[in-house]
């Protein structure tokens, strides 16, 4: 992956916001590309085949959140939400729709860009790892440089950030995460940030991974503290 | 007048007390608390005892007065007859007697037996008695020869006796209860002097009233059966009356607590045309109008949260592209033109305020709407004060101003909502820090166990007096012409007050010309608990001080 030009698409109404986002993604390196509505969004995905997806929550024709769902659909390609809101539905409607992370208007480039490297931020790991959790009878098993998870011998269909999010967790399988260590270590913030993220991250992969997601066997809560890994 | 000691009264009233079991009198009072508390707050209790204890008064006055006539009347018919009898046999007795003029005659006796026995067969009840009397010296004696002969020396017959043989003649009467052999039973004696040279001979008539008596009793008992049923009666129709009035006003009641507790759905069934049926109809129309009022005004509340919603996207939009400009030129800055170069350091400048003022403006109108939701969880407020000072050292160091903080060694749990308690703090020091003078600032925390509570002390100009409520309106500055040096939104203290009130705490000012200033924040230690302290004072302790010695008090 040519991590210098990453291509990212804007999915953005306002022509003035677009163009200077366009302006300062050039001259931060990256390759952007735009869409102004909803309902184009998804052939333009389909064309321009982005690293990474700038999405608009307020979109005429189709609602971001009807392309968020789309796109996550067929990729897993990291998606992060311009949000005008401060409304906790809006903010966990987007990430349950399966967008990664969110960035709250107005923001500051260098915020944005920081938000958009971290999600970038991949396949530094090339050892070989294999990995595995859950409890006899019901484990998984992770190939970390492969990308894949299997489950009974099929694999699970994961997002780039639920990826990441198991490892996280499936490497120290003892070990108890506080949501903070995990925004830090899978999002790559260095200040406190909406924990919200965590938890509708977390739902979003024990609905792949759980045979039953109400009663979590892999990632268990440890209430009070945060989330582990669920061993034999 | 003998005057008793209350104490000894009440000492009685103990040994009273000490006499009754403890269990009786337990259960005796309960009931009395089970009564009187059924009349405070029955209707139908309190009419069906009003009318029972009214109606049971009429009844037994008027049964009273039923009982007596009837039984005044029948003993009126015995005595008027006895009356005649008695007449016709003293008349009798003296034509029989003219011949003897001595008491001591010898063939009285058999004359007076022969009066006596004559004048009891002609009386139409057999068992009906009459005695003649003759009372002389030591002779006592009575005709005809009675089973019980002294039966008029009874004492219930004395006085009557006393005025037989009194100075006046005339026919005297009494009931008495007297035994004449079988027991004693009720008669009338009615008795006559017979005159018999200078002593009179006595002549009684002894009638048995045990029909009159039993007539009496009987109707005694009717009357009484009948007052008792149709006070009983009377007790039931009210009762019954009663609850088709109280029935309605009940399931008004209750459908009344319901629609308070926001079921808005919920009506009065209207039966009929009567009262009752206009009260359910006024009651559900005014039902209705609230819940239209209400259904409205919820409305008119998402719509202003609506319009908050879009403002605020329709306004970040924009600005985001113009905070996206700015830090475009601020960071190339160095390439232009002084002038230029300085308006856009201005620019980023103000768009930092300009977002500041937005996000307040939104913040405060999610208030208005009554949006604004609070997240309380039990929270230590130690780390929230040291992170707060902490974020401000740079602007205290700035102003030249020490911030001291004064917090208690273990942990202040509260259950609070974080992040508005650290916005409220980070305000408060804030200001102190902009208005302190260059002067020590002091944070302080404390807690007791229902509530905790910080003060924000600095020794800056201070409030003129009633400015202290003033300071927390919106967009309110205490000097207008006063330069600014942080450029706060003016709604800081606005929201803050908010913040707090959302907990149910309390945000108060003190403040005094030249003593400088002291904000307080105090917040239940549990969520909706009602405050009524706080651990610190508003009035810092110098200030207190400096207020006693003026006017002459020790503090």
């Amino acid at each position: 992956m040519d991590r210098m030009r990453a291509r990212v698409l804007v999915v953005d109404d306002d022509p003035a916001l677009a163009e200077m986002l366009g302006i300062v993604l050039r001259s931060e390196g990256f390759l952007p590309s735009f869409v102004a509505d909803g309902e184009r969004a998804l052939a333009a995905f389909r064309d321009t085949r982005p690293d990474i997806v700038l999405l608009d929550l307020m979109l005429p024709g189709m609602s971001g959140i009807d392309v968020c769902r789309s796109i996550r659909a067929e990729s897993g390609v990291p998606i992060v939400m311009l949000t005008a809101k401060s409304d906790t539905v809006d903010v966990v409607l987007g990430l349950e729709s399966g967008a990664d992370d969110y960035v709250m208007k107005p923001f500051k480039p260098k915020e944005l860009v920081a938000r958009m490297r971290a999600r970038l931020r991949r396949g530094e790991d090339v050892a070989p790892e294999l990995l595995t959790i859950g409890p006899p009878g019901n484990q998984i098993t992770i190939d970390v440089p492969a990308h894949t998870v299997m489950r009974d011998g099929d694999e699970v269909k994961l997002t780039p950030l639920e990826f990441d999010l198991l490892v996280a967790l499936a490497r120290k399988p003892r070990q108890v995460f506080t949501r903070e260590v995990l925004l830090e270590q899978v999002w790559g913030y260095r200040h406190a940030a909406d924990t919200r993220l965590v938890n509708v991250h977390v739902q979003r992969l024990r609905a792949k991974i759980e045979p039953d997601p109400e009663k979590p066997e892999i990632i268990l809560t440890v209430r009070g503290v945060g989330y582990k890994a669920g061993t034999g | 007048m003998v005057r008793i000691d209350p104490l000894i009264l009440r000492a009685r009233r103990l040994r009273l007390r000490r006499i009754v079991p403890q269990a009786v009198s337990r259960r005796v009072r309960r009931l009395w608390a089970v009564l009187r508390r059924q009349w405070r707050r029955s209707l139908q209790f309190r009419v069906v005892g009003i009318t029972l204890s009214l109606s049971a008064a009429l009844v037994l006055a008027f049964s009273y007065t039923v009982a007596s006539l009837i039984s005044n009347g029948v003993l009126q018919n015995r005595i008027d007859q006895t009356t005649v009898n008695v007449g016709a046999g003293a008349a009798y007795a003296t034509q029989e007697l003219t011949g003897f003029t001595q008491l001591d005659d010898p063939s009285l006796p058999t004359a007076a037996n022969k009066i006596a026995v004559t004048l009891q067969a002609k009386l139409s009840n057999v068992a009906a008695e009459v005695v003649m009397l003759r009372r002389a010296g030591n002779l006592n004696v009575s005709w005809p020869k009675l089973k019980n002969a002294d039966i008029m020396d009874s004492p219930q017959v004395n006085r009557m006796r006393s005025l037989v043989t009194g100075l006046k003649p005339g026919t005297y009467q009494q009931i008495a209860t007297l035994d004449i052999g079988d027991g004693p039973k009720k008669y009338l004696v009615m008795g006559t002097p017979v005159a018999l040279g200078s002593e009179p001979l006595e002549l009684y008539y002894i009638v048995p009233l045990q029909a009159e008596d039993e007539l009496i009793q009987f109707t005694g008992v009717v009357v009484t059966g009948t007052g008792i049923a149709l006070v009983a009666l009377l007790a039931l129709i009210a009762a019954m009356m009663t609850r088709l009035v109280v029935t309605p006003v009940r399931v008004a009641a209750r459908t009344a607590q319901r629609l308070s507790a926001g079921l808005l759905d919920q009506r009065m069934v209207v039966r009929g045309e009567d009262d009752l049926a206009r009260l359910a109809a006024a009651f559900n129309q005014m039902a209705a109008n609230l819940q239209r009022q209400i259904v409205r005004l919820e409305e008119m509340s998402r719509l202003q949260r609506r319009f908050t919603s879009d403002v605020s996207h329709e306004l970040r939009t924009p600005l985001t592209t113009v905070r996206m400009a700015a830090d475009l030129l601020f960071s190339s800055r160095d390439e232009f033109e002084p002038a230029a170069a300085r308006s856009a350091e201005l620019l980023q400048a103000e768009l930092d305020r300009f977002e500041g003022l937005l996000t307040d403006l939104l913040e405060i109108s999610r208030f208005d709407a009554g949006f604004a939701a609070l997240d309380a969880e039990p929270t230590d407020l130690v780390p929230i004060v040291r992170r707060v000072t902490g974020q401000l050292e740079s602007l205290a160091e700035r102003c030249k101003v020490e911030l001291k903080v004064v917090v208690p060694d273990e942990e202040v749990i509260a259950e609070v909502d974080p992040r508005r308690v650290e916005r409220v703090l980070r305000n408060l020091v804030g200001n102190a820090v902009e208005h302190g003078e260059a002067k020590p600032v002091v944070v302080t925390l404390a807690a007791d166990g229902s509530a905790v509570a910080v003060t924000v002390r600095d020794h800056g100009v201070g409030l003129k007096p009633g400015e202290e409520k003033l300071v927390f309106n919106r967009f309110w500055r205490a000097d207008p012409s006063r330069a600014r040096q942080t450029g706060g939104t003016g709604l800081g203290l606005s929201i803050s007050l908010e913040d707090a009130r959302l907990h149910g705490g309390w945000l108060e000012a003190w403040g005094a010309p030249g003593k400088g200033a002291q904000f307080r924040l105090t917040l239940p230690a549990r969520n909706g608990d009602r405050l009524v302290s706080s651990p610190l004072r508003l009035v810092p302790d110098d200030a207190r001080a400096d207020e006693a010695a003026l006017i002459g008090e020790t503090p």
